[in-house]
């Protein structure tokens, strides 16, 4: 979909949406906080889940387009192979590496 | 506003959500058949599924001026057990029949396996016998990227069935190009924790238009908002885009594609 419809400006983008995604950054970093503060922490920060969230913070610094298809990307299964049986699993939100 | 919720499943909702429904300007919806939080045991509580989805639910939707719709399939959540999938797949021609029931779905993978596979196959299969519409569930979260790209492949393998007549549905960032360069229509899902919201629902009106795009809440048992479509047309809204492409978005283009379907009437 092409302009015109866009009557704002990024810097009204920036305007409407600061306050809500400040909340949201500030949530992000209240739960690897907590992380941090619970028993088992060291264990939690070695998990693929929290690796993969790492990958991701690090792309968002890095200022190149297309952020949030590449974070979907990160935590994709990038294998082709169907798995031979889905009994008993479940999604995590972050692939674990391996077929399992 | 008017706008049509083109995945919702109402089987799981209040009675009191259809009233909001309806004074909220959402007068035509569409149920696909899912899973219902538990695996079920037997094809005989499929049939009471399906009874509920093309009479039940009809019925409780006139009531407040709703026009009521469904989909009728084998999940893929339940797909492992392929003696149960095959007594399913028995039933569902019966409500396929039905003047409510538009086409087979949803029907998909969910973590990509063997059996889930051969359990699209054979509802592939039902539908190209039948002539029907598809509505294709995508997998959640590690697995959808995998899971879209073995669907798409699966239906472009059977010439006898026209991608602008599937819709492969809970579309994100990553899969959109892929489905749209493949002429199928797709589906973005409101759904607060593990789907999409409607900033980024806009954002992807934004990059890739509104053409072949449904937009749904796929509103269920677990946290969901059956009126988040109307809170999606409001982001729209005032990011400064017409009304016409507001009315287009939510009204039009899930009228256009459910219309393929001659027992679709939008209200």
């Amino acid at each position: 979909m092409s302009p015109p419809y866009q009557t704002m400006d990024a810097m009204e983008i920036l305007e409407l949406y600061f306050v809500e995604n400040r909340a949201r950054l500030l949530d992000i970093a209240s739960f690897l906080d907590r992380i941090d503060r619970y028993e088992g922490a060291e264990t939690a920060r070695a998990d693929f889940r929290y690796t993969a969230f790492q990958n991701a913070v690090d792309l968002l610094k890095s200022g190149a387009a297309g952020r949030t298809a590449a974070i979907q990307t990160i935590f994709s299964d990038p294998t082709t192979e169907p798995l031979e049986s889905a009994v008993g699993l479940k999604a995590f939100g972050a692939w674990k590496g391996e077929t399992r | 506003m008017k706008a049509i919720d083109p995945h919702i499943h109402m089987v799981s909702r209040t009675t009191d959500d259809y009233l909001q429904l309806a004074i909220a300007g959402i007068h035509t919806v569409a149920e696909p058949a899912f899973w219902a939080g538990f695996d079920r045991t037997s094809a005989d509580s499929f049939r009471d599924y399906f009874q509920t989805l093309t009479v039940t639910e009809p019925a409780r939707a006139a009531r407040f001026g709703i026009k009521h719709f469904c989909w009728i399939g084998m999940n893929a959540k339940e797909a492992e057990n392929l003696a149960m999938t095959e007594d399913v797949l028995a039933l569902m021609p019966e409500f396929l029949d039905a003047p409510t029931a538009l086409g087979i779905g949803e029907i998909g993978l969910n973590k990509n396996s063997r059996n889930e596979i051969k359990t699209l196959e054979l509802q592939l299969d039902l539908a190209v016998r039948r002539n029907e519409m598809i509505l294709i569930h995508t997998p959640h979260l590690e697995d959808k990227l995998k899971g879209t790209r073995i669907i798409m492949e699966m239906i472009l393998s059977e010439p006898r069935i026209d991608p602008a007549r599937v819709l492969i549905d809970h579309a994100e960032e990553h899969t959109i190009k892929e489905i749209k360069d493949n002429g199928f229509w797709f589906g973005l899902t409101l759904y607060p924790h593990s789907k999409g919201s409607p900033e980024r629902a806009i954002d992807v009106v934004e990059l890739y238009g509104t053409e072949r795009l449904c937009i749904n809440s796929s509103a269920d048992w677990s946290v969901s908002d059956p009126l988040s479509i109307l809170k999606c047309a409001n982001e729209m809204r005032r990011r400064g885009h017409s009304e016409a492409a507001v009315a287009k978005v939510f009204y039009d283009n899930p009228k256009s594609f459910l219309s393929q379907c001659p027992k679709f009437q939008a209200g």
